[in-house]
C-alpha cells in the first residue's frame, strides 16, 4: 500500500516523460497521477486503526544487508495526515500549475517527483531511506525554482539548495553516530528498534546527536535564525512549488523534530526544551514584525510561514521546562500546525498566484479594489487570511489553541508573548486583505476576471479541509493523539 | 628462485595487455583502417579482463606469491587489475572520434594499454623494487600521451609538467625506500611464506616515544607518502593536476583521474594496511593520513569553485576526490572492537573508487564528445547543452550529481560507506568535514547543471553535438553504474569487502 502511494507520482513522473504527446494530454497524466495519490493517501489515512498506537501497514525488506539498511515504509497516527495532507497538496499544486506553458513535460515529472519523494519522508522507518527521500527532494526543487521560477530564481535555487544540503549534512553524521552506537549484532537504522533503545553508550554524546538532528530540521523547518532561504525560494518560485514548499517541504522539519528529535532522545529534548521555546518565540515575533514590512505579497505569504512555524516549535518545546506538559497536548498542537498550516498557506500561495496571473504584480501598493472584480479570489483570500491568523471555526484556530494550552504552565511568559504574534497576526492579514482586495475599484484592474472552473478547484481542494478540521478537530486531534501516544510514553 | 609456469599464469593479464600493445602497434603496418584497429583494441581487451576473471576465481581468497614475493596476487590486486582494465576499454570506447584525429592513433593507444600494464603491476606489487618499477612503468607512458597533440603549446607544456614533477616524485619516494630499506634490511612489504612484514617485525625493538618507533622508519614513511601523494593528487603533491587535465588531451585525463588515481590507493592500502598495520604504527599514520584527507578535500572543493575551464574543475574535483578516499585510508580501524569492522575502511575505498569510475569517466566521457566537437572548454561553453545534445546533457548532469552524493546515485552510496567507517574510527569530525565539503561541492557541479539547462548558447545556431555510437555504449555503461549502484550498491560491496580480507 505505501510502496504504492511513493510509486503512483514515480510512475505518473515517467508516463510525463516518456509519453509523446502535446500539453494537454500531460497534464492529464499529472492530474491522473496525482488523483490517484489522493485517493490512495485518503485510503491510508481512514484506513489507519486509531484504536492502537504502533506502526501500521508496515511494509519491510532487506536492502543493503551488510549494514542492515532495510526497506522499511509504515505510518501511524503522526505521519498518516501529513500523508493526506501531501496528497491534498499534490492535487492543488497541479491544479495550480494549468497555466504553465514553458516546458510542460519536464515540469510535471519534476513536480510528482517532488510529491513521491516527500511521501517517502513521511513513511520511511529506516532512518538511511528516510534520508535518501529527504536529500532526493533537492534536485527536483532546485529545477523547479531555477528553471520556471521569477526574479532572481536561480540564485534562490542555489541558496535553498546549499542551505538544505548543508543541514542534511550534519543529519548524516549523526544517523551514522546513532547506528554505531550500538554493539555489532544490535546496529540498526531501523527507527522502531531505536525508538525503544535507551541510548547509553553512545560513540559520540547523544546531545551532538541531538543537535545534528536538530539542525537539519530547523533548517528545513525554518527555525530562526536559518530562515534566511525561504522568503528567496518562496517569492521566486512558481505557484505552485510555493505551494508544496510551504505545504509539505517545511512539514518534512516538523515531522523530523518530532519523530526523531523528541521520538528517539526524550532526555535531550527535555533539556532542550527551554531553548527551543526561546527560539520559537523570537521566530514568531520576528517573522510577524517582517511580514508588517512587506510589499511583496508573496514575501509576505514566506514570512508569515516563518512566524507560524515557530508555533511547531513552541508546541515540541512543551515536552520540557518545569511545568512541563505531559499529557500531550503541546505536542499535537505541533503536528495539527504543520497540517492546518500546510493547507492554508497553501491556499494564501494558491490565491496569490492567481492573483499574480492576472495583475501581473505582487506589488501591494499597485493593488486594492480587487474584491469587486474578482468576487471569488478575493472570498479566497480573506477565507485563507481568517484562517492564517486563527479565527474560531477554521482549523488554524485548533491547532493554535492546543500549542497555548500544552505550553502555558510550562512557558507562561513565552506563551504570552507567541500568543502576541497571534494579534500581530490579525493585524497583518487584515491590513493586507484591506489594501489589496478592498478599497476604491481602480481603473487598471477593470480587465480582471474572476477564477476559472480550475482555479476554482485548486481553492476547493484546500479550503475544505480548512473547515472541515475546524468545524470537527477530532477529525485529526484523535489520529495524532494514537500516533503521539509512544512518543509520550517515553516522557 | 627460478621462475615457474604458475608465475607467469598469475602473471597473465599484464603479458596479455602488453602483447595487445605491441599487436595493436604492429597491426598499424598493415591495416590502416581505423575503425578496424579500435575494434581489435578493445575487443582485445577482453584477453586481460578474462584472465583477470579466471584468476579471481582460481585464487580465492588466499594470495599467492610470484616471482619470489616481488608479486603478490590476491582478490585486493585482481580488483584493481579488472577496475583499470575496465576503465582503459571505456576510455578507448568513449574517445573514438577524438582518436581517429591523431595521426598516430595505434602509438596512442598501445601506450595507453603499457600505461594500464605498470598499473595493473602496482596493484599486485609485493616489494618496493616492484613498486617503484611498475611506477614508472605506467608514469611514462603518459608523458608522451599528455603531450601527443604535438602542436598545441598547453598539451606539450602539460606532458612536460608531468615529466619533470612525476621525476621529482619519483626520486623522493625513491628516497624514501632508501630510509625504509636502510631500516629494515629488506625491500618486501608482504611478508613472504606466511612470515609478518618486516617492518612490522622490527617494531618490537622500537622506541615508542619515536613516531613509528626509529626516526629512519618515519623518515622512509612520510618519503614515500610524499612520493605516492603526487599519483593520489594529494595536497601538498596536488598542483599539477589542474595543469595537466587541462592541456593533455581528455581521454588521457580520463585515465589519469580514474586508473592511475585507483591504483595509487591500491598500493597505498598496501603499504600502510599490510606493512603497517599494526597498532603502534597505525596510531600514528591515521593522523597523518586523516590530516591530509582534511586538507586534500577542503583545497580541492574550494579551488574548483572558481575554476572557469570545464576540464580544470574537474582536475580539482579529482583532488576533492582523492581527499574522500583518504578518509577511508585513515578509517583504519585497527583499534575496532567488533568483529568485521577492521575492513570498513578500506572496503568502502574500494566501493568508492568503483564508483567514482563510473561517474568520473561519465563526466569526462561527454567532455570528450563535446570538446571534441565545439572545441569550447570552458564551463561558459555547455550552455544550451541540454537542448543541443539532450542525452549527453543527461548524462552528465546524472554524473554531477553524483560526484556532489546526492541519492539515488552511486556518489551518495560510496559517501555513506566512506564516512560510516570514518565514524566508526573515531573520526567524526573527519565524516561531518566530509559532508560539508560535499556541500560546497554542490555549489560548482551544479552550477554546471544550471549552465547545460538555463542558459542559451551564445549563437543561436550553434552546434547540435552528435554523439557517435561507440561513444554512446561508453556513455550507456557508466551512467547505468552511476544509477544501479546508487539503488542496489549490495554486489560492488560484497566484492570489495572480500577484496580486502587478504589486506589484513
Amino acid at each position: 500500500m505505501l510502496t504504492a502511494v511513493i510509486l503512483v507520482p514515480v510512475i505518473g513522473a515517467l508516463a510525463a516523460a516518456l509519453v509523446p504527446s502535446r500539453a494537454s494530454v500531460i497534464r492529464g497524466i499529472a492530474l491522473g497521477a496525482v488523483l490517484i495519490e489522493l485517493a490512495l493517501s485518503a485510503v491510508v489515512f481512514v484506513g489507519l486503526d486509531r484504536g492502537v498506537s504502533g506502526f501500521q501497514m508496515v511494509e519491510r525488506a532487506d536492502w543493503i544487508g551488510a549494514f542492515g539498511i532495510q526497506y522499511l515504509v509504515g505510518v501511524d497516527g503522526l505521519s498518516a495526515p501529513l500523508v493526506l495532507l501531501n496528497g491534498i497538496l499534490g492535487l492543488a499544486a497541479v491544479l495550480a500549475s494549468w497555466r504553465i506553458e514553458h516546458r510542460v513535460r519536464e515540469y510535471f515529472m519534476w513536480l510528482l517527483v517532488l510529491q513521491a519523494a516527500v511521501m517517502g519522508v513521511f513513511v520511511s522507518l529506516d532512518l538511511i531511506l528516510f534520508f535518501i527521500f529527504w536529500e532526493l527532494e533537492l534536485i527536483p526543487m532546485f529545477f523547479l525554482i531555477s528553471r520556471w521560477g521569477t526574479g532572481r530564481c536561480e540564485y534562490s535555487a542555489m541558496k535553498f539548495l546549499v542551505y538544505t544540503f548543508l543541514g542534511s549534512a550534519f543529519m548524516f553524521a549523526a544517523i551514522i553516530a546513532l547506528y554505531f552506537s550500538a554493539p555489532g549484532p544490535e546496529r540498526t537504522f531501523d527507527m522502531t528498534v531505536l525508538m525503544g533503545r535507551e541510548l547509553a553508550a553512545l560513540i559520540v554524546p547523544a546531545g551532538l546527536i541531538f543537535t545534528g538532528f536538530l539542525i537539519a530540521f530547523a533548517v528545513k523547518l525554518p527555525m530562526f535564525p536559518l530562515h534566511t532561504w525561504l522568503p528567496d525560494a518562496h517569492t521566486d518560485a512558481p505557484t505552485a512549488v510555493s505551494v508544496m514548499l510551504a505545504g509539505v517541504l517545511l512539514k518534512m522539519g516538523g515531522y523530523g523534530l518530532i519523530r526523531i528529535n523528541a521520538g528517539l532522545f526524550p532526555e535531550q529534548m527535555q533539556q532542550a526544551a527551554p531553548a527551543l521555546a526561546a527560539i520559537a518565540v523570537i521566530g514568531v515575533l520576528y517573522g510577524a514584525f517582517i511580514v508588517m514590512r512587506q510589499s511583496d505579497l508573496k514575501r509576505l505569504v514566506a514570512y508569515s510561514s516563518v512566524s507560524h512555524m515557530g508555533f511547531v516549535v513552541l508546541g515540541v518545546a512543551s515536552l520540557g521546562g518545569t511545568g512541563a506538559d505531559l499529557s500531550g497536548v503541546g505536542l499535537s498542537g505541533a503536528a495539527m500546525q504543520l497540517f492546518t498550516h500546510g493547507t492554508i498557506t497553501g491556499l494564501l500561495f494558491v490565491v496569490v498566484g492567481q492573483v499574480y496571473d492576472r495583475a501581473h504584480t505582487r506589488h501591494i501598493p499597485d493593488m486594492g479594489g480587487m474584491m469587486g472584480r474578482m468576487p471569488l479570489i478575493g472570498a479566497s483570500f480573506v477565507l485563507a487570511g481568517l484562517a492564517s491568523l486563527g479565527l474560531p471555526l477554521t482549523s488554524g484556530f485548533v491547532a493554535e489553541l492546543l500549542v497555548f494550552l500544552g505550553t502555558f504552565r510550562a512557558y507562561p511568559w513565552a506563551t504570552g508573548l507567541a500568543a502576541f504574534g497571534v494579534v500581530l497576526a490579525a493585524g497583518y492579514i487584515l491590513w493586507t486583505v484591506q489594501r489589496t482586495m478592498f478599497g476604491p475599484r481602480l481603473a487598471r484592474w477593470e480587465g480582471l476576471r474572476d477564477a476559472t472552473a480550475v482555479d476554482a478547484g485548486a481553492i476547493a481542494v484546500l479550503l475544505i479541509p480548512i473547515f472541515v478540521v475546524g468545524i470537527y478537530p477530532k477529525l485529526l486531534t484523535d489520529v495524532f493523539e494514537s500516533g503521539l501516544a509512544d512518543i509520550m510514553a517515553r516522557f | 628462485m627460478g621462475i615457474e609456469a604458475r608465475d607467469l599464469y598469475l602473471l597473465s593479464p599484464e603479458i596479455a595487455l602488453t602483447a595487445l600493445a605491441l599487436l595493436v602497434v604492429a597491426l598499424d603496418l598493415v591495416v590502416r583502417n581505423r575503425a578496424v584497429q579500435t575494434a581489435v583494441a578493445v575487443a582485445g581487451l577482453a584477453a586481460p579482463i578474462a584472465l583477470t576473471v579466471v584468476l579471481w576465481a582460481d585464487v580465492g581468497s588466499r594470495p599467492e606469491a610470484a616471482f619470489s614475493g616481488s608479486l603478490v596476487v590476491d582478490q585486493f590486486a585482481l580488483f584493481f587489475k579488472l577496475l583499470i582494465a575496465g576503465v582503459l576499454a571505456l576510455v578507448l570506447l568513449a574517445s573514438r572520434d577524438t582518436l581517429g584525429r591523431f595521426r598516430y592513433q595505434a602509438e596512442f593507444v598501445g601506450l595507453a594499454m603499457l600505461s594500464a600494464a605498470g598499473l595493473m603491476l602496482l596493484a599486485a606489487a609485493g616489494d618496493l623494487v616492484t613498486i617503484y618499477v611498475s611506477l614508472e612503468l605506467a608514469s611514462l607512458p603518459i608523458v608522451a600521451l599528455a603531450a601527443f597533440i604535438r602542436g598545441q603549446v598547453r598539451s606539450v607544456e602539460a606532458g612536460m609538467k608531468y615529466l619533470v614533477l612525476s621525476a621529482v616524485s619519483s626520486a623522493t619516494l625513491l628516497m624514501g625506500f632508501a630510509w625504509l630499506y636502510g631500516a629494515t634490511g629488506s625491500v618486501q612489504v608482504v611478508g613472504v611464506e606466511g612470515a609478518a612484514p618486516p617492518i612490522i617485525q622490527m617494531i618490537g625493538t622500537g622506541d615508542p616515544a619515536v613516531p613509528f618507533g626509529s626516526f629512519a622508519l618515519m623518515v622512509g614513511i612520510v618519503l614515500s607518502l610524499a612520493g605516492f601523494g603526487f599519483k593520489l593528487s594529494m595536497v601538498p603533491f596536488h598542483m599539477w593536476t589542474p595543469d595537466v587535465y587541462e592541456g593533455a588531451p581528455t581521454p588521457v585525463a580520463a585515465f589519469l583521474a580514474v586508473a592511475s588515481k585507483a591504483a595509487a590507493f591500491a598500493v597505498v592500502l598496501r603499504v600502510l594496511y599490510t606493512a603497517l598495520g599494526l597498532d603502534e604504527l597505525s596510531a600514528d599514520w591515521t593522523v597523518l593520513i586523516a590530516i591530509l584527507a582534511a586538507v586534500t578535500m577542503s583545497v580541492g572543493n574550494i579551488v574548483a569553485v572558481i575554476q572557469r575551464n570545464f576540464k580544470r574543475l574537474l582536475g580539482y574535483s579529482a583532488i576533492a576526490h582523492a581527499g574522500y578516499m583518504l578518509i577511508g585510508v585513515a578509517a583504519f580501524a585497527g583499534r575496532a572492537q567488533e568483529p568485521g569492522d577492521a575492513s570498513l575502511g578500506s572496503s568502502s575505498v574500494l566501493f568508492y573508487l568503483g564508483g567514482y569510475a563510473a561517474m568520473n569517466l561519465a563526466a569526462f566521457f561527454v567532455v570528450t564528445v563535446v570538446v571534441n566537437r565545439t572545441g569550447d572548454e570552458s564551463v561558459a561553453g555547455l550552455a544550451g547543452l541540454g537542448q543541443r545534445a539532450p542525452w549527453a546533457a543527461a548524462v552528465l548532469a546524472i554524473a554531477l550529481v553524483s560526484l556532489t552524493g546526492i541519492p539515488p546515485t552511486v556518489g551518495f552510496m560510496g559517501k555513506l560507506f566512506l564516512f560510516q567507517a570514518a565514524i566508526n574510527a573515531d573520526l567524526m569530525w573527519l565524516a561531518l568535514l566530509g559532508a560539508v565539503n560535499s556541500v560546497v561541492s554542490a555549489y560548482y557541479y551544479l552550477n554546471v547543471v544550471r549552465v547545460m539547462y538555463l542558459r542559451e548558447a551564445e549563437s543561436p545556431d550553434a552546434e547540435r553535438v552528435a554523439v557517435g555510437p561507440t561513444a554512446g555504449v561508453a556513455l550507456a555503461v557508466t551512467t547505468a553504474g552511476v544509477l544501479l549502484l546508487g539503488v542496489w550498491p549490495n554486489g560492488l560491496l560484497e566484492v570489495a569487502r572480500n577484496a580486502v580480507q587478504t589486506l589484513l
